[in-house]
């Protein structure tokens, strides 16, 4: 780890100010710190979030506003996530394990980084993602989690988060606060795709804090869940996963939301899925048409083909299970 | 600046890099709690901090100042040892005894989460208030602990053994 | 020569041909194992009884002191840079950054190391335990991808790690072998293990598979794996003049201290190894640069250091199992009778070492196949050493064999398992040798009744509960038993009736220290109080490697050496007053903390009044066992019969291992309850290479990708089901208690068995491993 010096803020307008160019938010660690061994972040400050809002709040039009620093588990285990969001509870408490739930913030779980080999491996390998311009070594070679859907030339990594899948899915909104204020960022763009600059993974500025995440009011989220496919039966990252919630007024979809994760740079929201689904009777049929149009222009690597399959076959599973508890 | 490790107090680092688990393996000699892999990929270094678990080489110890701390010193010793430490003991849950400490901790941070209701990967019906204890409840809860020797066997009969005791 | 100095150097390899056929053919009773261990009639004592560990306590509480946990005064910590290329040489090494840390106190590299000599490679020695003989640090080489290139040592390990990222250095790279298929494209070689060479032949194989009635042929693959202790490899060490003393985590301290003692042209009496607790060592935790370059570094910052490795570092230092390319072909009869039986295939190792995986030391004595021909070729890769991981050969050989059983099985339309008893040999089918003891046919019986094996359906895919297709596999699990040369005990008897004994073993949680304190107990007539097993010190007597599941043999046949010279001095000394005078050494045995007459023991004096007669406060003596010429006398193996129900998910492709059961043949059982665990921790781990475990290694670059328990896969609580272990505890009447090793055969069997229970659910065949879910979509 590069030196650093550490600095516990009080306010978010405080850690704002604190932060500059060359400082780092700490959240509960369990991403950054493991980087900062790998020397991939060199953070010349810390700024530890984790006394800021922690909250998990009811707003008036029935959504809820949970405090950035909110821990993992503190979100699953809420009652009115799991009432109102079971998928966001779902999702959470399909990541990682217990001990980093309990340590893990909302803040951090959004900005964590990809698990790709190659940008891990700091001596050993390219990586544009750790130097711009250096040239990608995922691309020919060990790429069996990489992305299928939306990568580039640059990188083809995958976002590993399993909450973020579903707050794509819930069209939750990133509160984010600067030096010059605050502002509300829509969750399906917060995220970028990697293009020719996959070092720079979301929309906030440098300096950006995150304060907080909106969940708008979702009745039809209450039948909603989260599938998580994966290589062992627990802590290990998605393969692929399927947040999905369903809404089905006799026999027909009045509406749906559905994310994928482990097919993207970002949680990927499957707008084409959704848009083919909407107001069509519910069939299995109509959910694989579904599923293979939102896969449709997937382009797989030497290693992660199957990705394709599985995410169609998930996806249907996932919409035939909401459909079969209506 | 200290922190409360087993109710004593202990400085914190000059150097804000140094972990929580470096903390309590080189500065305070409490060795108990394990490196084995300061990714935060084993669970080995699994710690109480005020009662929640955690994992300790994941975790700047600057960042727990006024935190209380719980390691596996601090639940038992050889002579005096706590109802799971005994348990594993009797249920030959370890070989090694390596992932040992991580994985009682864990235990013991576990039971306290179903107690409160936090639901699992595994937990069928998220309205419910109190999680019913099961093996597999059990064994998805302490999957961030691993064992290579393959203990999980024994170390699942000694929590389901001393679950009543513990939850106390 | 004599019949004992060839035995020994038939033992370490060096000898083949008319003096094995003299052992082979010799009197039972001029081999060791002859006349059965007394031992083996006692049957109400303390051995066979489910004893916790003795160590549980301390280990529960935390307070086992490991190897990184011994403080030292003024002590430094060490951080190692590794290369990132396969071969070449280092261009420049820019380590003045480093250098000018704060709390840097050295950086060594090949600028500034001192003259060290080559460490002797495991195997090229007895008392060899290197894993690769590439010098450390000697000069700019470079020979794989993640060589040690230089190592810092700093106040704190913080200080260390980062001085280490400001070294700088780059290399002139060259063409590097790391492509498995092309280097076997380029030309494979014969290999050869422990000095044999890897190739049998039985009659014309291939001529009799080209005639047989029923055939199948198949190719399967496995890939590298490593270990993974979740204790990192770690050492504490000092100089204290020309005396160096390590704490470490050693599963061979003697070796060690020897290799060592060559690499700094000292005494191996000025090593001093100590490891009293090993965090899991698989075959991981012998000799590796890490301890050269710690020694190295201390004795040039005459500082005590603590070097612990990154995970990353354990990947790029410490060398795993290897990969193999393995084709079955089995021809038979319409019974089932087997007419040919080919296994050939091709592994890879390095330059460096001596180690190709022996993928078919299980086949050589598994059936009575008509005609046989076993070959191993090897290819020379630029990668780290691989090394011996756990059932070594036989994990993965019995992976091919044991499926390509059940395809065979299968297309005879014949139970798998009726088709395995069909061909149960009646002497070794290679060596012609008898068994010493083998009870498979039971083992089987036993087990397939208990796992409900008549519930399997012979036809595929033919049960679906909800998204899961459920199958049923089984296969045979074998493991040899081996003793190596070199072993030796002392046995210290106090006048107070306590009992020590002495031996450089080791315990990693195989259960040694208390299951030899068992034993020991036993043997001497005392209880297990009374009883002090000491072990993990490099000073103490005998060469005993943790390894090839010999320990328990080992260091029975060198209590027992110790126990008869103790018994023969004893006597001596109980003079003509004792109720024993006059009796022989084959006439008494132990008994209430004394001596009695075996078929009188009324005829009975104690320890105590012995050694007060004679006025001495104790007596010790040490002793060495014969040499083990048993295993060229008999043909001596442990056996299995592994069940397994898989399911497989239908939407996903998941693999989930459900139940298992593992019916063993192993012996005598000394501890119901360790002996449980190491089963069971042999099966996990073969959960394991059956479903997930994998070194991902880069063949461009020839680097391993995943070093981190994050990304290489091991078993987690949620992947095991409770695992069934049963066994016949026959007594094996030549091996020291009658026990034979127990820790590796889990393992075996294991990764075909769970194959074969996924073919039974879905109907697909897997041969390469790990079967992960996209082979299964
Ligand atoms: C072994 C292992 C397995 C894992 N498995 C999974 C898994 O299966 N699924 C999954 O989803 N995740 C998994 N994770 C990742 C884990 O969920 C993340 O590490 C965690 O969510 C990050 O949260 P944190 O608070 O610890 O973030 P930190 O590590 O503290 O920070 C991460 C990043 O967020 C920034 N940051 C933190 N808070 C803020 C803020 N308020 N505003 C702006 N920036 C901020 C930091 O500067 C840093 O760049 C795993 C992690 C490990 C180590
Ligand atoms: S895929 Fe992206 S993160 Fe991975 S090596 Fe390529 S550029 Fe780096
Ligand atoms: S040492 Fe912390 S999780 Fe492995
Ligand atoms: S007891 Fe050895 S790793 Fe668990």
């Amino acid at each position: 780890m590069t030196p650093f010096t550490y600095h516990r803020a009080a306010t978010a307008s405080e850690a704002a100010q604190h932060a500059g160019a060359a400082g780092k938010y700490l959240g509960g660690g369990t991403n950054l710190v493991d980087l900062m061994r790998e020397t991939i972040e060199r953070p010349a400050s810390l700024i530890d979030v984790t006394g800021l809002d922690s909250a998990i709040a009811e707003q008036p039009d029935g959504g809820l506003l949970i405090g950035a620093a909110a821990r993992n588990t503190a979100v699953a285990e809420h009652r009115l996530v799991r009432d109102r969001y079971p998928l966001l509870a779902r999702a959470i408490v399909a990541g990682a394990s217990a001990q980093i739930r309990n340590m893990a913030t909302v803040g951090g779980n959004l900005l964590q980084r990809t698990r790709c080999l190659y940008f891990y491996d700091v001596d050993g390998a390219r990586c544009n993602k750790r130097a711009p311009g250096e040239g990608c070594d995922a691309i020919g070679g060990l790429n069996r989690n990489h992305a299928i859907l939306g990568a580039s030339d640059a990188c083809i990594a995958t976002h590993p988060s399993d909450m973020c899948v579903a707050l794509a899915a819930l069209d939750a909104v990133v509160h984010v606060q600067g030096v010059d204020g605050a502002r509300a960022i829509a969750f399906t763009d917060f995220h970028r795709l990697p293009e020719d600059r996959p070092d720079v993974e979301t929309l906030l500025r440098p300096g950006e804090l995150i304060t907080g995440i909106a969940l708008p009011p979702m009745a039809f989220a209450r039948r909603s869940t989260y599938r998580k496919v994966r290589d062992r039966a627990s802590y290990a990252f998605a393969l692929v996963s399927v947040a999905a919630a369903l809404d089905m007024e006799d026999g027909r979809i009045a509406d749906v939301r559905l994310a994928l994760g482990g097919v993207a740079h970002k949680p990927w929201r499957a707008t084409r899925a959704e848009a083919a689904l909407r107001g069509q009777p519910a069939s299995a049929a109509l959910f694989l048409d579904a599923a293979r149009a939102e896969l449709a222009d997937a382009r797989p690597l030497r290693d992660n083909g199957f990705k394709v399959e599985l995410a169609q076959r998930t996806i249907v599973a996932v919409l035939t299970q909401l459909m079969e508890e209506a | 600046m200290s922190i409360n490790v087993n109710g004593a107090p202990v400085a914190l680092p000059q150097d804000p890099r140094m972990s929580l688990l470096d903390l309590l393996r080189e500065q305070e000699h409490l060795s108990g709690t394990k490196k084995g892999c300061n990714q935060g990929a084993c669970g080995a270094c699994t710690i109480l901090v005020n009662g929640e678990r955690i994992l300790s080489c994941l975790a700047l110890a600057v960042q727990y100042d006024g935190q209380e701390i719980t390691t596996i010193e601090g639940l038992g010793s050889a002579d005096d040892l706590h109802p799971i430490q005994r348990a594993f003991v009797q249920h030959d849950g370890f070989q090694c005894g390596y992932c040992t400490p991580g994985q009682i901790c864990s235990a013991v941070g576990m039971i306290a989460e179903l107690q409160r209701g936090v639901p699992s990967h595994v937990t069928d019906d998220l309205s419910d208030e109190a999680i019913a204890f099961s093996q597999e409840e059990v064994r998805e809860r302490m999957s961030g602990n691993l064992c290579r020797c393959g203990a999980y066997n024994g170390i699942i009969d000694a929590i389901t053994e001393s679950v009543a005791e513990v939850a106390q | 020569m004599s019949l004992i100095e060839s035995g020994k150097a038939l033992a370490q390899g060096l000898m083949q041909g008319a003096m094995a056929k003299a052992v082979a053919l010799a009197p039972d009773s001029w081999i060791p194992g002859g006349e059965p261990d007394p031992l083996i009639r006692h049957q109400h004592g303390s051995i066979g009884k489910p004893v916790s560990r003795i160590d549980g306590p301390l280990k529960v509480a935390g307070a086992a002191p490991f190897a990184a946990e011994f403080p030292m005064a003024d002590m430094v910590y060490a951080a190692i840079a590794y290369s990132s290329v396969a071969r070449g040489r280092i261009a420049s090494l820019d380590v003045a950054a480093a250098e000018a840390a704060p709390g840097v106190v050295l950086v060594m590299s090949h600028h500034n190391a001192p003259r060290l000599k080559p460490a002797p490679l495991f195997m090229s020695d007895p008392k060899a335990a290197a894993g690769d003989s590439i010098p450390v640090m000697q000069d700019d080489a470079i020979c794989w991808n993640g060589q040690p290139i230089a190592v810092v040592l700093a106040a704190t390990q913080e200080q260390a790690d980062h001085a280490k990222s400001l070294i700088r250095v780059t290399y002139e790279a060259e063409a590097a072998d790391t492509d498995f298929e092309a280097a076997i494209a380029a030309g494979t070689k014969p290999s050869q293990f422990m000095g044999q060479p890897l190739h049998d032949k039985l009659g014309d194989a291939e001529k009799a598979l080209a005639k047989a009635p029923v055939s199948i042929e198949a190719d399967y693959r496995t890939p590298r794996h490593n270990h993974n202790p979740i204790e990192l490899h770690a050492v504490t060490l000092a100089w204290d003049g020309d005396t160096l003393r390590i704490h470490d985590a050693q599963q061979a301290v003697a070796h060690s201290a020897w290799t060592l003692a060559q690499v700094f042209d000292l005494q191996p009496e000025q090593i001093l190894i100590t490891s009293p607790y090993v965090g899991g060592g698989f075959g991981s935790k012998t000799l590796w640069q890490h301890h050269i370059i710690a020694a190295a570094a201390a004795r040039m910052a005459q500082r005590p250091v603590r070097l612990m490795l990154t995970r990353e570092g354990v990947y790029r230092t410490v060398g795993g199992r290897s990969l193999t390319q393995q084709h079955v072909a089995l021809g038979a009869e319409e019974d089932g009778m087997l007419t040919a039986l080919i296994h050939r295939g091709v592994t890879a190792k390095t330059a460096h070492n001596v180690m190709p995986e022996p993928f078919i030391l299980p086949t050589r004595s598994a059936y009575a196949a008509r005609t046989m021909l076993l070959d191993v070729q090897q290819v020379e890769l630029d990668m780290i050493s691989n090394t011996f991981m756990r059932a070594p050969g036989e994990a993965v050989g019995t992976f091919a064999l044991e499926c390509a059983m059940d395809e065979l099985a299968e297309k005879l339309g014949m139970d798998p398992i009726d088709l395995r008893l069909r061909n149960e040999p009646e002497k070794d089918p290679i060596s012609g040798l008898p068994f010493s003891s083998r009870h498979i046919a039971q083992a089987w019986r036993d087990g397939a009744a208990r796992f409900g094996w008549d519930a399997r359906s012979a036809v595929p895919a033919a049960r679906r509960e909800g998204e899961w297709l459920v199958g049923l596999g089984c296969a045979t699990a074998t493991y040899p038993y081996y003793r190596m040369p070199g072993g030796a005990a002392r046995i210290t008897l106090s006048r107070e009736g306590e009992a020590t004994i002495d031996i450089a073993a080791h315990e990693m949680g195989m259960g040694t220290s208390t299951a030899q304190t068992q034993v020991a107990a036993e043997r001497l007539g005392l209880p297990m109080e009374r009883i002090r097993f000491n072990y993990g010190d490099s000073t103490l007597p005998g060469l005993v490697l943790a390894g090839g599941s010999q320990q328990t043999a080992s260091i029975g046949a060198a209590v027992i050496a110790a126990y008869n010279k103790l018994v023969a001095e004893l006597l001596a000394l109980a003079g003509n007053d004792s109720p024993l005078a006059g009796l022989k050494p084959d006439e008494v045995g132990s008994q209430d903390g004394g001596l009695a007459k075996l078929d009188d023991p009324s005829r009975h004096e104690s320890y105590a009044s012995i050694l007060n007669r004679a006025q001495r406060a104790a007596i010790s003596v040490e002793a060495e066992p014969p040499q083990p010429l048993e295993t060229m006398h008999w043909s001596m193996h442990s056996h299995g019969a592994m069940f397994c129900e898989a399911r497989v998910n239908v939407v996903t492709g998941e693999p989930r291992v459900t139940r298992f059961l593992g019916s063993f043949d192993c012996g005598r059982i000394l501890n119901p309850k360790t002996a449980a665990s190491q089963f069971r921790g042999g099966i996990i781990m073969g959960l394991g290479l059956a479903l997930m475990e994998e070194t991902q290694f880069d063949e461009r670059s020839g680097r391993i990708m995943n070093p981190s328990l994050a990304e290489y896969h091991v078993p987690v609580h949620m992947d095991v089901p409770e695992i069934d272990v049963m066994w016949t505890d026959i007594p094996d009447p030549h091996t020291p208690m009658g026990a034979r090793g127990i820790g590796e055969i889990g393992i075996t069997g294991t990764g075909a068995a769970v194959a074969n229970a996924i073919y039974n659910a879905t109907g697909k065949r897997v041969r390469d491993l790990p079967i992960t879910l996209d082979k299964l979509l």
